[in-house]
């Protein structure tokens, strides 16, 4: 359950960039987490739920997902979901396009 | 106050952060890589489920490297500090890091510990994480290298289970290889499990207890720090100035 670090990360952040730009609460954060990035949506929204706190709570959270996306890193064939991660073609281990974002893209707040 | 109407509601400001959430433990990280690249350790974080094997492994590298090389460890756990005392028993000086209830290690536990451990002096550092196949592969320590200590009783379809693991291995162990007669696992179906996971597919079976495969994870870390030490030596050309 390291989704409780994540949120208290997410709440430090947001609370310090509150700060400097005095705003009197934080309405919103947008994050991107992606299938590979080992942290589970459902629990992430209500870890946050539970553990917003000061400038943050009543803020909501917006989660965006990515999808895992393998490709080969020469000939940028892209590999399906449960394949060998080696490129058919040459023979080269997969690379991931996408899929292990864990970011913080948008703090939403209201300054007076 | 609001400029544009007067009205008195506050404005909402939406501020594009694009930063990871770990950033600060990416720091931290980053730090402790830093202090390891310089010393010339290899840093060596072993990750895998509670009882897979990882202290019983540590234990029998530690017999077969401890005449040649300085080992030292950190290890993690949720509550006691048994594994430390094993590994001490072992002749390898081991800080404990007791998380009460944090189901992983994080880079500033593992800088706090080497206070506890003359790691400066070693060759290797063996981090043993908390035994979980999900939350320490979201961390960055500041390692090297990832090992995966993966037991055979765990079952041949573990690595499609928690591919976020094995994705972030450098190495996958499997452990308890002794017990293969006993159990229904094939290992090439381990494998094939753990080609679908983990692109450069490294893997070798292995037991503490039989010393099959020993040799070949020694000869795996010996490369390693052997590459570690040739680039730190094309470091010190490129520009020799030191590091704090």
């Amino acid at each position: 359950m390291h989704e409780y670090s994540l949120v208290s990360a997410l709440v430090q952040r947001a609370e310090a960039e509150a700060r400097t730009r005095r705003a009197t609460a934080v309405t919103r954060l947008r994050v991107r987490i992606g299938a590979l990035a080992g942290v589970e949506p459902e629990l992430l929204a209500s870890a946050f739920t539970l553990c917003r706190e000061g400038l943050l709570r009543d803020a909501s959270l917006e989660i965006e997902t990515a999808e895992a996306v393998w490709a080969c890193p020469s000939c940028d064939t892209a590999l399906a979901a449960g394949a060998v991660l080696r490129c058919p073609g040459c023979g080269l281990p997969a690379r991931l396009v996408s899929g292990d974002e864990l970011m913080l893209e948008q703090i939403e707040m209201e300054v007076p | 106050m609001c400029d544009s109407c007067g009205c008195g509601d506050p404005h909402k400001v939406s501020l594009d952060v694009q930063e990871r959430i770990l950033s600060v433990n990416d720091r931290a990280a980053r730090h402790n890589r830093e202090h390891f690249a310089a010393a010339g350790v290899l840093a060596v974080n072993l990750m895998g489920s509670p009882g897979a094997g990882k202290t019983a492994l540590l234990e029998a590298t530690a017999a077969r490297l401890a005449d040649r090389r300085r080992l030292g460890a950190i290890a993690g756990d949720l509550e006691t500090e048994r594994d430390a005392e094993r590994l001490r028993a072992a002749r390898v000086p081991t800080a404990a890091i007791t998380t009460g209830s944090a189901c992983h290690l994080d880079a500033e536990m593992v800088h706090a510990a080497l206070d506890r451990v003359a790691w400066r002096e070693l060759d290797y550092l063996f981090v043993e994480n908390v035994g979980n196949l999900v939350c320490p592969a979201v961390y960055d320590l500041g390692q090297a290298v990832n090992v995966v200590a993966l037991s055979l009783t765990e079952g041949e379809d573990k690595p499609l289970k928690y591919p976020v693991m094995f994705r972030k291995a450098d190495l996958v162990l499997l452990t308890k290889l002794d017990l293969l007669p006993h159990l229904d696992v094939r290992v090439e179906a381990v494998k094939d499990a753990l080609a679908r996971v983990m692109p450069d597919l490294a893997l070798v079976p292995i037991s503490a207890r039989s010393g099959v495969g020993m040799a070949e994870w020694i000869a795996w870390l010996e490369a390693r720090r052997a590459g570690l030490e040739r680039g730190a030596a094309a470091h010190g050309q490129l520009h020799a100035h030191p590091h704090a």
